[in-house]
């Protein structure tokens, strides 16, 4: 049960002098359960990777799998499909049009054909696993503020019970503490639904701290792909496609340089604060 | 699909059409649409296409590019050309019931179908030639003489400016709207029309209450660098005649003069 890309291309534009080579021979393997970080610059192809793989993008060669199936065979059900592999936006404001935010999450169950009772059900399951109020259950998501509003939009995409729940920049444009609550409601989806997650990122520490698979995009190829924190000893790499380690990481690497002896392995300032403890101890 | 609308796109090149001056391509665009309505034989639109493929060839945008713009009209051109066919009253050459197609109707259907296909070749060349900042500047100086008249035209290209700049955005905006509706199981393509109707709601929500921010966020903008419309105002880049732009009058002028005088003489296919 996976999600697998076998030679994926894409060119936005062909045949128009502004042809763009978006994603070049992409092939991945995205297996059941797993949590992933995909970063990248702006216009690396990390969007239009994400749009393929529910089936908004199609490949200009190569194919897709999906448990098995080939999701551009004549007969597979797109919309099913769409409803399995669910992905959510940046921006809430593209997707929210309803009166109330009850109603919009029942658009999504709705248009699969659903009863009214199913739907409703539903998307009352939906918007408790995000944690949304009951109370504003009613409110005309544009009256949200942008927290709320993104847990909407999650919550529009959980309805149709998602098995991989894709996330375009989830935390664009939130506080610090909007962006923590957003990434620990994705974290316990991802524990206590063991939902497939797939994490559209620029902050290396936010998919640092939660992914256990980093794919780094790099002008339409996989740079890198492994954990975390075998993707950061790569730190100079990273920079010069315009990326960065997580700050904790070039902490750890000027310490070494300065003569302690510490292991540069830490990627959240957890275990740098640990392996610097373990230092000291280790000393006395 | 909605990407694939031409019209009023701009194609980025360095043809000498490119480099014109845009007043010089406005006025020699209305000038054709003059020739074209005036010309009413099989000569003279002969020779227009043969213009106007000269004109597409010096300009370097690919002919498909042009074609796709045609695309999007052609349920216009199928009705001009059934009114035109079956509502002319003439000599009767066929009918079916009450439906009667004349001789002079298959004349002005013809007639019609090539007027609409230059005209729409032709405004479609200019714009794909000029970019939409330059259009306007063009379009401003063009209509000064209006000024007299108390017409605003300051006012009209800064509003015609921010209309052609906020199409690609508005394409791209309702693009990306219909992708995370279709994401959410949205269906745009079956059903019948009324259905279909109804799925374009969650996409136009919205779509208007992105636009009327954006309309806000730019006021705004506008304002704040102390926008107060045409008085006074001064041009970065003021609009200058050089020596190609006076050639391409004069061709214009001539062109016209053909066009009348093909009306006088008696040219072969004059009947057809």
């Amino acid at each position: 049960m996976s999600i697998i890309l076998n030679n994926v291309s894409y060119v936005y534009g062909q045949g128009t002098p502004n042809e763009v080579k978006a994603l070049d021979n992409i092939n991945l393997e995205i297996k059941d359960g797993e949590f992933i970080g995909i970063i990248g610059h702006t216009g690396s192809g990390k969007s239009t990777l994400i749009q393929h793989l529910n089936g908004l993008i199609r490949a200009t060669s190569g194919e897709i799998y999906y448990n098995g199936q080939d999701i551009y065979d004549k007969d597979y059900d797109m919309k099913e499909h769409r409803s399995k592999v669910g992905l959510v936006f940046q921006y809430p404001e593209y997707q929210l049009f309803e009166t109330d935010v009850f109603k919009d999450v029942c658009y999504g169950p709705k248009n699969l054909g659903l009863s009214q009772k199913e739907a409703e059900l539903r998307a009352f399951k939906a918007l408790e696993m995000v944690g949304f109020p009951m109370d504003s259950f009613y409110r005309s998501p544009f009256d949200l503020s942008g927290g709320q509003k993104r847990r909407a939009a999650i919550a529009g995409v959980l309805a149709m019970r998602t098995e991989v729940l894709i996330l375009d920049e989830p935390t664009a444009g939130l506080d610090p503490k909007g962006r923590d609550e957003i990434l620990d409601l994705i974290a316990r989806l991802h524990k206590k639904y063991n939902m497939t997650i797939i994490l559209v990122s620029h902050s290396m520490e936010d998919v640092g701290k939660y992914a256990d698979r980093l794919i780094v995009m790099d002008d339409g190829h996989v740079r890198f792909d492994g954990t975390p924190r075998e993707v950061f000893k790569h730190y100079k790499e990273l920079e010069e496609i315009g990326l960065a380690a997580p700050q904790v990481t070039y902490v750890m690497h000027e310490l070494k340089e300065k003569g302690y002896n510490l292991n540069t392995d830490a990627i959240t300032v957890e275990e740098a604060k640990n392996e610097i403890l373990k230092f000291y101890k280790e000393k006395a | 699909m909605i990407r694939d609308i031409t019209i009023g796109q701009y194609y980025q090149g360095d043809s000498i059409l490119h480099k014109l001056d845009p007043r010089v391509k406005i006025i020699g665009t209305i000038i054709f649409f003059i020739d074209i309505f005036i010309i009413n034989n099989i000569c003279g639109y002969a020779l227009m296409a043969l213009f106007l493929a000269m004109e597409i060839k010096i300009s370097k945008v690919p002919f498909s590019f042009i074609v796709k713009g045609l695309k999007s009209v052609i349920i216009i051109m199928l009705f001009a050309l059934a009114f035109n066919l079956f509502l002319t009253q003439g000599t009767v050459v066929f009918s079916f019931g009450i439906l009667k197609i004349s001789k002079e109707g298959i004349r002005m259907a013809v007639q019609m179908l090539f007027r609409l296909i230059y005209l729409i070749l032709g405004s479609s060349l200019m714009t794909l030639t000029t970019t939409p900042n330059d259009l306007t500047d063009g379009l401003e100086r063009v209509m000064a003489p209006l000024k007299l008249l108390k017409v605003p035209v300051h006012e009209i290209a800064m509003m015609m400016a921010i209309a052609l700049r906020f199409i690609p955005i508005l394409i791209e905006e309702t693009d990306k709207i219909m992708k995370a509706q279709l994401a959410r199981g949205a269906d745009f393509e079956s059903g019948s029309i009324i259905k279909k109707a109804k799925a374009m709601v969650p996409v136009l929500v919205p779509l208007f209450i992105s636009a009327f921010r954006r309309a806000n966020d730019l006021a705004m903008a506008m304002e704040a660098r102390c926008y107060r419309g045409g008085e006074g105002r001064s041009k970065m880049k003021p609009l200058k005649y050089k020596g190609f732009d006076f050639t391409a009058y004069f061709i214009a002028i001539i062109m016209l003069v053909i066009a009348i005088f093909s009306k006088r003489f008696n040219l072969p296919f004059e009947n057809f």
